[in-house]
């Protein structure tokens, strides 16, 4: 069902095509493995002698810390310690950006879950009745769980440095212009989890050198190790990390859950410690996704140009910063989509609040907005009388149009084009009217058996959405990768050493053929990666391929140009009179030498540090400057049938676009998209943290669904690979952009067969049937579309903390 | 905890009369899910599961005897046309893997308003086996559930099958879930005709704190159909005796909000199922005549 289209693919490396190598369907080494349960994930490492760890958590969303009496725990045979914050030898708290979230409860707890004590002992078992035995005293205190309130400033303080992580603040033209189409609209994002399969796990052994040797599932080994040495006070070298089997991340494992408490354990017992979080635990072990509420107003020309944009976007944080600040720097920048806008004002918020802490999720800031931006451009299409396509190509961006925040976007922005190859995709065929044994499963309700064709109608929508790939606004993003290539048994072999993570997304094939192309060896070995070779940065961003592949290529272009230098010494002609050609070094009169003759007087070795082009911070009062690397782009079609009545959804087909630059694996690049499309079906549907007042009420896989095969619909692909001249190989971060569209193009064509506003995902059947309650108050309060309206005025939304609004006040809309 | 593994119907009596505090085990779908959450930490588990006798059925008197340990799988590859209402209910349970263990007996055990098989099994008037070491005896399903997750099972019994005539003419079974698959009901409905006597039957799940029936609307039914003829000449169903029996299977809920759904799309929901599931099952009537389906 995929075609992948686009220019002829540029040779890799030095021209030659290599079996396996970059642009191939590269196996993954792991594949077989995982499909027979044979492969070894974090959950199933085992040490002899090792005691097993778990955590006491706070019941409270907020509490202050009166005791923690650890005697009757202790008592337990079996149990071998009990610690606390006082137990914590160094830093005694962590963060990703600001170390803000204490290793163990001090003095109070800030949302439901937090740790607050760590037992050890000889079974799991046991180890669950010590948690429970366990007595801590608390004190109950209110919560602050509305982020509408966190944000005035008469509110509760969660952190004594107030309750705003960041106002982002984004102004570009004139936020007074006047436009003679205004569209407004009330938004809400609801909290996704990342759910992935394999929990929260690891083992920590402690070592003869004082430290501490760990194995853990994690997407960023060095920022591990840089607050776990923090914590135990050791200096880094002491600490060790090692990358575990990973049973999936999209954005969960890039926060410390369980490294510092493993490390704490172990070096106390004196015995390996294993941690495995239950499914109920992982619910309040990692980050989620950030709920957001988002107010727009869009105007536009009679003819459908976008005149300005203005937004207020609010996102919950939770009780602890973990990547807030840069999820809100993604969607503020982004918070216009893929458009030419003149004039834009935006003001996008992080806020603290006694909520579960949220942090890196894919998609990571621009899924809100996209949601948002793109339920708007549907408002102004229907009121301009255009279809949303048009409408959406009339005002998209392409190489050389300006972002908002000033930047010149530099390379192709296909949007126009991934909008017509979607719209352009063939219908499915019309839906099943009749139930019978052919059809089951296929309409809404899937195998329930809830309609035989009553109630049931069609809808098709568009979206279209993007983003940054790597660490923004001025980060020093780096990646190092090593690189050993050396005479084997067997000929050559290339050994590439990173400490980059595989997460399942298939970075460990992809270095195998970079190396095959570059160095034109049929044998690479891809060691484990861990903490013996310098920071590959974080498997996050849809950046790990494009910075390894940056790395990886300079690096076997050193050990290339040394062999250059070898066969001209031992040719004896200038270096300039040689060429390389996979694997060999090609002489003026036809002499050839390979790699095993040029491997003879021993191993080459390099290892190279590289980073992506610089990036700017923004001017904190405008937004402006060159906050991004790279974007990705993908649109989608959706093709729903609705039971109209019973407020159901069966996704029908997903027709999807998307420029990659360039697919150093054309079957992973499928495999993102296919998964990046259902993730993004999850939140259009199902996927919701529900939580009241500071409280998860659905922490297990029985209630926070994730979509079941029945729910995936069939996806054509349509991969196009337009080079950017400033990546290696011209690639683009394929991971989150498939993600994004996906769900306002499914809600988009729940809207078409409905004819409901729907503001708020996930979806809920009551919403669908006109029950609920949603964001801005009841279906149909949500804003108002209008003509002749100001940007300013009524629409005013800058200029200082907003009012909080109860639900039902809405927008004012248009004001002739 | 202490693990029993009986090999006959007797050992497990003895058992449970020895062990009241200990919970059965058959498929493990719902008790080892309460046992990783913590919720439940029994003394002892009994393990009928290598019991003979709880995997087989037969016939007796009309009837059908079917064990409580008979998976899903099997009642609906066995007794999928004998039982159709059921059948399509256990379909909707899990996913294929947890249909090849759970049982009824443990839907049964675990007393779940929720519970997939109960609608049907209220529809169809079935009565549950339950044995002690002191006898057995029989219940109708819709006197075993006293409240959420409670029944009127004793503490040293266990329950040994469940007693139902093959289906007597149409049965429909719907259930409203949020995903496409391998969900737990928001809401669900069941119902039964009985053309021969001129019975209805409904089963409502997950809109009441147990599966209960809606007598009134099956009265109603009844009634009316009989009042008009319609069981010997089965004719369309007017519209408005639709629109009463979906009223009156609502009436017969009284839903809660909660994580899955809330009160007011529960009762929205069953009134749409109800009408639904009536006009499939007449529909079935006037196409098949009223030849039962045993």
């Amino acid at each position: 069902m995929s075609t992948l289209t686009g220019p002829t693919r540029e040779s890799a490396g030095a021209g030659a095509h290599t079996c396996d190598g970059v642009g191939d369907d590269a196996r993954r080494p792991d594949g077989a493995q995982k499909v027979a349960g044979r492969f070894a994930f974090s959950s199933d490492l085992w040490a002899d002698g090792m005691v097993w760890g778990a955590t006491v958590r706070s019941p409270h969303p907020r509490a202050r810390l009166v005791s923690v009496d650890p005697s009757e725990a202790l008592r337990l045979p079996g149990v071998h310690c009990v610690l606390t914050h006082e137990d914590v030898p160094g830093k005694k708290t962590f963060g990703l950006e600001v170390a803000d979230q204490p290793v163990l409860a001090v003095g109070e707890v800030r949302y439901q879950g937090e740790a607050v004590a760590l037992v050890a002992a000889d079974s799991p078992e046991t180890a669950r009745r010590a948690v429970a035995a366990v007595r801590v005293e608390y004190q109950p205190l209110v919560a602050v769980v509305d982020p509408m309130e966190a944000m005035l400033p008469t509110a509760e303080k969660v952190h004594p440095s107030g309750n705003i992580v960041r106002h982002f603040k984004l102004r570009r033209g004139d936020p007074f212009g006047e436009a003679p189409v205004v569209v407004s609209g009330e938004y809400e994002v609801g909290m996704q989890d990342q759910a992935f399969l394999g929990p929260e796990s690891g083992l920590a052994v402690p070592a003869d050198d004082g430290g501490v040797d760990l194995q853990v599932a994690t997407q960023w080994l060095h920022a591990d190790r840089r607050q776990v040495a923090a914590a135990l006070g050791l200096p880094e070298a002491k600490v060790r990390l090692a990358l575990a089997g990973v049973g999936g991340a999209f954005g969960a494992r890039e926060d410390v859950s369980l490294q510092i408490h493993l490390c704490l354990l172990a070096l106390r017992t004196g015995r390996p410690v294993k941690m495995v979080y239950s499914r109920e635990e992982s619910f309040f072990g990692h980050v989620h996704r950030h709920p957001a509420r988002l107010r727009y107003v869009h105007g536009a020309a009679r003819d459908g140009r976008l005149v300005f944009v203005k937004a207020e976007m609010v996102f919950d944080g939770g009780a602890y910063m973990s990547s807030t600040r840069a999820v809100i720097g993604n969607a503020g920048t982004l918070s216009v989509g893929p458009y030419v806008v003149p004039n834009v004002s935006v003001d996008a918020y992080g806020l603290y609040t006694n909520n579960p802490p949220c942090g890196a999720m894919r998609g990571f800031g621009a899924v809100q907005a996209c949601f948002a931006y793109e339920a708007q451009m549907d408002r102004l299409a229907e009121e301009l009388g255009m279809h949303p396509v048009e409408l959406r190509s009339l005002n998209a961006m392409s190489q050389g149009s300006l972002m908002p925040t000033g930047q010149v976007v530099d390379s192709p922005a296909p949007v126009a084009d991934l909008l017509r190859r979607v719209a352009q995709a063939p219908l499915p065929p019309p839906g099943p009217t009749v139930a019978d044994v052919a059809t089951e499963g296929l309409l809404p309700g899937g195998m329930a058996n809830t309609t035989h064709g009553e109630g049931v109608v069609r809808g098709t929508g568009y979206a279209v959405g993007f983003k940054n790939v790597g660490f923004s606004e001025g980060y020093d993003d780096y990646t190092t990768v090593r690189v050993v290539l050396a005479a084997g048994p067997d000929g050559p072999v290339a050994t590439v050493h990173s400490a980059g993570c595989e997460l399942g997304q298939g970075l460990v094939t992809v270095q195998a053929q970079i190396a095959r192309s570059e160095l034109g060896v049929r044998e690479v070995v891809v060691e484990t990666a861990d903490t013996r070779v310098g920071s590959a940065g974080s498997s996050s961003a849809s950046r790990q391929t494009y910075m390894t592949a940056g790395a990886l290529r300079e690096a076997c272009g050193q050990l290339r140009a040394e062999m250059l230098a070898r066969a001209a010494a031992r040719l004896g002609v200038p270096e300039a009179d040689l060429s390389w050609a996979h694997g060999e070094v090609l002489g003026p009169g036809g002499d050839v030498l390979g790699l095993p003759e040029l491997l003879e007087p021993g191993p080459l070795e390099r290892t190279v540090e590289w980073r992506h082009r610089p990036t700017q911070e923004v001017d904190p009062e405008t937004g402006q400057g060159d906050a991004h690397v790279q974007y990705s782009f993908a649109a989608h079609r959706a093709v729903v049938d609705v039971d109209t009545e019973l407020g159901l959804v069966k996704v029908v087909q997903i027709d999807t676009a998307q420029d990659v630059g360039k697919a150093i694996n054309p079957g992973a690049v499928l495999g993102q998209i296919h998964g990046g499309t259902t993730q993004g079906l999850g939140l259009a549907l199902m996927e919701e943290i529900q939580v009241e007042a500071g409280r998860v009420k659905n922490p297990s896989f029985t209630d926070y669904l994730i979509p079941t095969i029945l729910d995936v619909p069939p996806m054509r692909v349509q991969v196009l690979e337009l080079a950017d001249p400033h990546a290696p190989y011209g690639l683009r971060g394929v991971g989150e952009a498939p993600t994004i569209s996906s769900t306002p193009a499914i809600v988009a064509a729940v809207r078409a067969a409905t004819g409901r506003r729907l503001p708020r995902v996930p979806l809920r059947p009551q919403d669908i049937v006109g029950l609920g309650e949603a964001a801005g108050g009841t279906d149909g309060a949500d804003g108002a579309a209008g003509t002749g309206g100001r940007a300013g005025g009524a629409h005013d939304l800058t200029g200082g903390v907003p009012e909080p609004r109860g639900p039902g006040s809405g927008e004012g809309g248009a004001v002739p | 905890m202490d693990f029993h593994s009986p090999r006959t119907w007797a050992d497990a009596l003895a058992l449970k009369a020895e062990h009241p505090e200990a919970v059965p085990i058959a498929g493990g779908t719902d008790v080892m899910v309460e046992l990783n959450f913590n919720r439940h930490r029994p003394p002892a588990l009994i393990d009928i599961s290598a019991v003979p006798e709880l995997a087989q059925w037969d016939r007796a008197d009309g009837h059908l005897r079917v064990g409580a340990g008979v998976s899903y799988t099997r009642l609906v590859r066995e007794l999928g046309p004998r039982l159709p209402g059921l059948a399509m209910a256990a379909r909707t349970v899990g996913s294929p893997q947890i249909r090849n263990r759970g049982t009824v007996g443990g839907n049964l055990g675990s007393a779940s308003p929720a519970g997939d098989a109960h609608p049907p099994l209220l529809a169809g008037r079935a009565s549950v086996e339950l044995a002690s070491v002191r006898g057995t005896r029989l219940v109708p399903v819709e006197e075993f559930f006293t409240g959420p997750k409670r029944s009127v099972l004793a503490a040293d019994e266990l329950i040994s099958a469940f007693v139902v005539r093959p289906a007597p003419g149409p049965e429909q079974f719907c259930k409203v879930g949020t995903r496409n698959a391998m969900v737990i009901a928001v809401a669900s409905f069941a119902i039964s005709l009985d053309p021969e006597h001129g019975r209805v039957g409904t089963g409502i799940g997950s809109a009441a704190p147990t599966p209960r029936r809606a007598a009134g609307a099956e009265e109603l039914l009844e009634a009316e159909l009989s009042a008009a003829g319609m069981w010997e000449r089965p004719r369309p169903l007017p519209d408005g005796l639709l629109h009463r029996f979906a009223e009156l299977v609502t009436s017969a809920a009284s839903p809660i909000d909660d994580v899955r759904g809330s009160a007011a799309y529960r009762r929205h929901a069953l009134a749409i199922m109800a009408r639904r599931a009536l006009s499939w099952a007449w529909a079935d009537l006037m196409r098949n005549g009223n030849a039962p389906c045993n």
